[in-house]
């Protein structure tokens, strides 16, 4: 802000506050010859109605003056008048900042204590558990559901499947530094009844009953532009996060329809990075919860 | 030559009266409606034109410009004429007020529902009706300052300040805030961009609440209270005092509905520090509504119209102490976004405005027809007892709702996470919805009361007989 603006704002702002007080003032003031406090002050309108030449209310005037007090202290203490800083030097941006940094110093070593032990051993401590779901219910939650089993596009984190890998260290990467799958859309490719060959072999591939003829037409399509990514059997590559696609776990969803949608328009599937956001001690309790779901579930023989 | 005697203009009056009756049952039917879409979500039906986000807009604007604003015009053109003894300044342009306004309130209600907004709070109707709206308010201005030239009384009555700086005010804020780059006939864009958008749209939608619901409806009560009453306004001075402060001190606040966001620390400081000082100011015009009573106390026992003044003097006093409270920075980090902000808008809303205007409206209606009274008091008393407890109900389930909500959203566990997630704060507000929608049911029959009572009335006074103007008195 220019001086100039920074003054124009001080100024209006005070003169705006000086001037109702000395209306104040003058209102208030008796001057000989005033009329009666009970008289009215002469003028009628409609016929009947007139006005009373009473004092302002003696508590309401104090009223003001005390609001308006407090106003000058206020704008004394903290920035109001353009760009004066105010006695205090208050920003909201510091005020966030201590904020941030006075509950980090109290919760960071609740957090650390957990820094020397392994994950795989994490997802066994009830301890570690109890944190890691709380986190994962304020910062997961929103998208793999509160109870981890994902939605269409967002992975079930409770099966045995994994896209990325799901051994702890792969596990703890994806949620640090996120992952950007990027399945690129064919339809130019193969054409449209390329696309919807594809697709059938896809359905094929997983085991669904399928027109044979179209799935063989498909087949040629798949090992030319899918296999690169899906490998020629299907069986999918963890390192691109490219899907196994001869089980029956879908993230888009199997039939027919949605195939040659993400076939045909492609997927752009994305998990933002946590490191900066929730840092690493936090980020080890989360997915020692989520391995844990995972694991449960898979000791419980569910699928 | 003789001329026959000048007589008011009363014909625009009843048309903006009973308007104001009508649009009062739609806007709080869409109101109730939408009230029962929070409690019961399948009642949008999966139609987009039944949609929350399009009817709340016009839910919002159906009271305030359509109920509130008829009844402003309505009472203004009555007040301005009885007060300065003269008739309206021009009968077409009044009569292009009426139609036009009345064009603008059926096209928002054609627009909103089919998506067209600007998308600002309080300002969505898009470029060619605020153009109208421009149009009608400039006419609006013409006639009410016209008439005030024409005044056979060198004092102007205090009513007339403020609607005078009601009607000066909406303009400037209506037109600013609105500056867009149309593109098609029902899209456009701001001019504005990021923060100096959100600025510009607050400072409109708070001055919009301190000019066209407060300012204004204060002209309203400083010409009815003292007429129904038959009791001289309390405090002259205390009216100058109170009038300039308010609309001196009401422009800078704004900046307290964006307390912590991207708005620069020192313009919410100034918001904040300035609504504080608004609170004498506001409470000036109760304190000389309610001590103009004083003395008439007696008639509020047999007056119903006098109740609906008191009770909506009330209702001002107090929404107008919440509103400072809650514009500093540790109060609002609890209650913006709750419904405690909900609450605040509807004891505002229903409290102080439509109790001022339905009782203004019974207490016009009938002089403007050649009538002692309205067909029945009785009605008016029911009506007057069926919106207060509907206020009531509507206000407390917003409180507790709203209150809840802060308290949940803000509550952490010993590890910094949230203690709640946003689904377990709607699941615990839930049954306050239902409260709030029976305070909303209550208000709208009481609206109906009125329409029936305001059709006998009409009913009673077949040809009415223009009120010729009669001379000043000299005191």
């Amino acid at each position: 802000m220019s001086q100039g603006w920074s003054l124009y704002i001080a100024i209006l702002s005070i003169v705006n506050i000086l001037a109702f007080l000395w209306l104040l003032w003058w209102t208030a003031k008796k001057r000989p010859g005033d009329r009666a406090e009970s008289d009215t002050t002469g003028h009628v309108w409609d016929e009947d109605i007139t006005e009373l030449n009473r004092p302002m209310p003696r508590w309401w005037l104090n009223l003001f003056y005390l609001t308006v007090a407090f106003a000058f202290a206020y704008l004394a203490y903290y920035p109001g008048l353009g760009s004066f800083a105010g006695s205090s030097r208050w920003t909201s941006a510091g005020e966030h900042d201590a904020a941030v940094a006075a509950a980090e110093a109290k919760i960071a070593p609740v957090f650390a204590a957990f820094r020397s032990k392994p994950i795989g051993e994490l997802a066994r401590d009830p301890e570690a558990l109890r944190l890691g779901r709380s986190l994962f219910a304020n910062h997961c939650a929103t998208c793999h559901g509160s109870d981890a089993r994902g939605a269409k596009g967002y992975p079930n984190l409770t099966d045995a499947d994994w896209l990325w890998g799901g051994d702890p260290d792969t596990v703890l990467a994806t949620i640090l530094d996120g992952r950007q799958a990027a399945m690129p859309a064919m339809a130019g490719a193969p054409g449209e009844t390329g696309v919807a060959a594809a697709a059938v072999y896809v359905q094929k591939l997983s085991g669904q009953p399928v027109d044979d003829a179209l799935a063989s037409k498909g087949q040629a399509h798949f090992q030319t532009i899918c296999a690169a990514c899906h490998g020629p059997e299907g069986k999918g590559n963890p390192m691109l996060g490219a899907p196994n696609l001869t089980d029956d776990v879908w993230l888009y969803g199997g039939d027919f329809a949605t195939l040659t949608a993400t076939i045909g328009n492609g997927r752009n599937g994305q998990m933002p990075a946590h490191r900066t956001l929730l840092g690493e001690d936090r980020v080890r309790l989360a997915a020692a919860w989520v391995l844990g779901q995972s694991a449960s579930t898979a000791a419980s023989g569910a699928h | 030559m003789s001329t026959l005697p000048e007589t008011y203009n009363d014909k625009v009056i009843r048309q903006f009266a009973t308007m104001t009756v009508i649009w009062g049952v739609v806007g709080m039917l869409v109101g109730v409606f939408i009230a029962a879409q929070l409690y019961w979500p399948a009642l949008n039906f999966d139609i987009p034109w039944l949609s929350y986000g399009r009817l709340r807009p016009l839910h919002t604007n159906a009271v305030i410009f359509a109920f509130g604003g008829s009844g402003l015009f309505a009472t203004s053109y009555y007040c301005v004429q009885r007060t300065c003894h003269a008739r309206l300044f021009s009968d077409k342009l009044a009569a292009f007020t009426f139609w036009g306004w009345q064009l603008v309130i059926v096209l928002a209600a054609i627009t909103l529902p089919l998506g067209l907004t600007q998308g600002k709070e309080y300002a969505e109707l898009e470029w060619p009706i605020d153009l109208l709206i421009t149009a009608v308010w400039v006419a609006y201005a013409v006639v009410f300052f016209g008439t005030l030239a024409r005044r056979k009384i060198r004092h102007i009555f205090v009513a007339n300040w403020f609607f005078a700086a009601y009607i000066i005010t909406i303009a400037l804020l209506h037109i600013f805030n609105n500056l867009s780059l149309p593109v098609t006939l029902g899209k456009s864009y701001s001019v504005y961009t990021g923060a100096v958008d959100a600025m510009v749209q607050w400072w409109y939608g708070h001055n919009a609440v301190g000019f066209f619901l407060t300012t204004a409806f204060l002209g309203m009560m400083y010409y009815f209270v003292p007429k129904q009453a038959g009791r001289p306004v309390y405090s002259y001075r205390l009216s100058v005092v109170h009038f300039w402060a308010l609309i001196s001190i009401y422009m800078w606040a704004g900046p307290h509905h964006l307390l912590y966001t991207a708005l620069p620390d020192w313009v919410q400081s100034l918001g904040m520090v300035f609504s504080l000082i608004l609170l004498a100011p506001s409470w000036g015009g109760m304190i000389n509504g309610m001590m103009t009573l004083s003395g008439a106390w007696e008639k509020l026992r047999t007056d119903p119209i006098l109740k609906f003044m008191i009770v909506a003097l009330s209702f001002y006093g107090m929404s107008t102490f919440e509103g400072p409270m809650m514009s500093i920075k540790t109060v609002n980090a609890l209650s913006h976004y709750t419904d405690w902000t909900v609450g605040h808008v509807h004891s505002g809303a229903l409290g102080w405005v439509a109790m001022i205007t339905i009782g203004s409206i019974y207490s016009l209606l009938p002089r403007v027809l050649g009538l002692k009274e309205m067909y029945s008091t009785r009605l008016i008393e029911q009506h007057f007892w069926v919106h207060t407890i509907g206020v009531v109900f509507y206000i407390a389930s917003m409180w507790i709702a709203g209150v809840t909500q802060g308290l949940m959203w803000r509550a952490t566990n010993d590890d910094g996470t949230l203690t709640y997630t946003f689904v377990e704060s709607l699941v615990a507000t839930y049954p306050y919805y239902l409260g709030r929608l029976l305070g909303g049911v209550l208000c709208l029959s009481g609206m109906l009361l009125m329409l029936y009572n305001t059709l006998k009335t009409l009913q009673l006074a077949k040809a009415p007989a223009a009120v010729a103007v009669p001379a000043p008195a000299h005191a």
